[in-house]
């Protein structure tokens, strides 16, 4: 049981501002093994990229910090390990994609030498060999007039090559892991489509497990074995990607599933859930999500409800799912 | 590149004429009779009717510009009105002083400066920080000549350590090829005078660096936490990459930019606005040189050290726009 490649267990992560202390991410737990892909689906704000920051061990601090549980990787616990032991993980056998792909790259770095630099971190190559290494992997994420590309400047690409670039980088030292962030939010839709093919054919081919944080259903549907739902820092609903779509527990869940646009059935207006999202730590007592759920009853609003198990391995956070 | 070059040194025809027109003027801006004001009341009606002549002021003023703007063309900047002797031979040992004096002072501030900002950043709000930047503050703040002051009374009178003055031996002149005394003492293999050089540098280099290196620090500073926040350090930091590498490499690289401009700046600065250091040290620089010229009411003189510190400062800032290239690719030319 306890053997997962990453296995994430009631994670907290704070940010500490002016108007208090924010829980970012609250009592998050997920794992993934060798080989599987993860989505992690939420709207904005509700803690997707400070999830995966706080697994590379990367939460900017000040303002922000890790506060409870564990993240473990091959049996370690990453919040306890030093710095040093993080940087020869990170990019090494966790690597990490980011939401920015125009801002993601160093813009006075020849992509080049960005990439030789991940290989001669973390082995003794050559800068020779590294830099053949480099322009294979650049071919193999579909880049051409892959020698010209080795002495341009990230100004010089367009997004979807920066995101490519950003790829090959972090698929490089051939990670165990690799946590894409929103990586084709920022891009139009057909290169989204090839950068998205691009990750899974590199999945299967070098069976790296993939935590691919999106906010689109679509996505994960084409993508992902199991999903994990998160709403304002906290996980309300975990299945099987087969599960999610036939059979969503979660009134949350239920609402993303019915506000995606189905074209064989033209609607006259798209369903959305009523009222906003709320920042993390707004909603002091009940469940999070109750304000806007039209399934709410009086235990709603005065107790948070824990993630249950359902059928399978379907797990939810919901009070019509409470074995009291 | 080359063209850019080309086409910036050509816009600066203009400026460079402009810069003459302006001086040219200030002789002639005096008002009544400049050779009488030049030689003071007592002198004979002969006398000031030869400097007159001498100064051309006889003729109409476009004629006196054309002949004064055919001397600068040939390397002419006119001849002293004390010592009688052309300027432009009379000038270089000035100006090697005041440069040298320079160098040592703006490597002090780029060595120190910048690397106290790096650190200040990377270790924001750290005892370092609030310290470096407490002494930043101070350094700016600190008149030049109350700093040399303590300096001499500290390291030459009360310690014994340093000369306070001068930048040689007056017992044991150090006899000057191209009068940068490093390079001439180097060049004869002469390592104690080498050495004697460097300890009359120090102090004044100490006094004309320090608001520089306050500045650079400052700068450094904020422009290095800027960068540190943005996304492509994230990334650099999701490698695995040191933070000593991520800071002195990734980082320092962008952040340069900005610091290159203050840099650019004070340099011009630096070799113009030397003169309270140089009076102090009584250093024999350029601005000692045109100091003196005023209390002599050597015009020429004080003509042609403007002109020279103004070219100076023009091709500073064109060697910092050329120098923007080499750090930003983004710069195309
Ligand atoms: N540097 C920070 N300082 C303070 N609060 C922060 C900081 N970064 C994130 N937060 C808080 O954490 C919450 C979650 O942010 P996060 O970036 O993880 O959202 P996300 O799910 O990735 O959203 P998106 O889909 O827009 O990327 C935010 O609502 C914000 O309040
Ligand atoms: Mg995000």
């Amino acid at each position: 049981m306890n053997s997962h490649l990453l296995h994430v267990k009631e994670l907290q992560t704070q940010f500490i501002t002016d108007e208090g202390t924010v829980p970012a991410v609250d009592d998050v737990s997920f794992y993934v093994n060798p080989g599987e892909v993860l989505g992690i689906v939420g709207e904005s704000g509700c803690g997707k990229s400070v999830t995966s920051l706080s697994v590379m061990g990367l939460v900017p601090s000040p303002p922000g910090k890790i506060t409870g549980g564990e993240i473990l990787f091959d049996g370690k616990d990453l919040t306890e390990a030093s710095e040093k032991q993080m940087q020869k993980i990170r990019g090494n056998e966790i690597a990490m994609i980011f939401q920015e792909p125009m801002t993601s790259l160093n813009p006075v770095i020849k992509i080049g030498d960005q990439l030789i630099e991940g290989v001669r971190i973390h082995t003794d190559k050559s800068r020779k060999q590294a830099k053949e290494q480099a322009m294979d992997m650049l071919q193999k994420v579909g880049l051409s007039r892959v020698d010209e590309l080795m002495s341009q400047y990230p100004h010089q690409l367009s997004g979807g090559m920066r995101q490519r670039v950003m790829i090959a980088m972090a698929f490089i030292c051939e990670p165990k892991v690799l946590i894409a962030d929103e990586p084709t939010t920022a891009l139009d839709v057909t290169i989204q489509k090839q950068i998205l093919n691009l990750m899974k054919q590199l999945n299967s081919e070098m069976h790296t497990a993939i935590i691919l944080i999106t906010h689109d259903l679509g996505v994960v549907a084409e993508m992902c074995d199991r999903v994990v739902v998160m709403y304002a820092g906290k996980i309300v609903e975990e299945a099987t990607v087969k599960e999610i779509f036939n059979d969503p527990k979660h009134p949350y869940t239920k609402g993303l599933i019915q506000s995606v646009p189905d074209l064989r059935q033209r609607k006259d207006k798209l369903y959305s859930i009523p009222g906003n999202v709320p920042k993390p730590g707004q909603i002091k007592s009940g469940c999070v999500f109750a304000p806007r759920c039209a399934y709410a009853f009086e235990t709603c609003g005065q107790e948070m409800p824990k993630l249950c198990s359902t059928e399978g391995s379907q797990q939810v956070r919901c009070w019509l799912y409470h074995e009291k | 590149m080359l063209k850019y070059t080309f086409r910036r040194l050509g816009a600066l025809i203009p400026v460079l004429i402009g810069m003459s027109i302006l001086v040219f003027l200030i002789i002639r801006a005096i008002p009544g009779d400049p050779a009488q004001t030049i030689l003071g009341d007592k002198a004979s009606e002969q006398a000031v009717e030869n400097l007159r002549e001498q100064l051309g002021l006889n003729n109409p003023i476009y004629i006196q510009y054309f002949s004064y703007m055919k001397g600068l063309i040939t390397g002419d900047l006119g001849t002293s009105i004390r010592t009688s002797s052309p300027i432009s031979a009379d000038i270089w040992p000035y100006l090697a002083a005041t440069i040298e004096l320079a160098f040592v002072a703006l490597i002090i501030a780029v060595v120190i400066g910048v690397n106290a900002g790096i650190l200040s950043a990377w270790f924001q709000n750290s005892i370092f920080d609030y310290t470096a930047m407490i002494i930043a503050l101070i350094g700016i703040s600190m008149p030049v000549f109350w700093l040399g002051l303590m300096e001499q009374w500290a390291f030459s009178l009360e310690l014994g350590w340093l000369p306070s003055i001068g930048r040689e031996s007056v017992r044991d002149p150090i006899t000057p090829i191209t009068h940068i005394y490093m390079i001439d003492t180097l060049i004869q293999g002469d390592f104690d005078q080498f050495v004697v050089v460097i300890k009359h540098l120090f102090l004044p280099g100490i006094a004309l660096g320090t608001i520089p290196m306050a500045i650079f620090a400052r700068m450094t500073r904020s422009s290095m936490l800027e960068v540190l926040r943005s996304d492509y350090i994230r990334t650099a930091r999701a490698k695995g990459q040191k933070m000593f590498v991520i800071v002195y490499k990734h980082a320092l690289k962008n952040a340069f930019i900005p610091i290159l401009t203050v840099i650019g700046l004070q340099t011009g600065l630096l070799l113009g606005g030397a003169i309270l250091t140089e009076t102090i040290f009584s250093w024999p620089g350029i601005g000692r040189y045109i100091y003196e010229a005023i209390q002599y009411r050597d015009y020429p003189v004080i003509q042609a050290g403007i002109l020279v510190i103004a070219t100076i400062f023009v091709l500073i800032n064109l060697i910092v726009d050329l120098l923007y290239a080499a750090f930003d690719p983004r710069i195309k030319y």
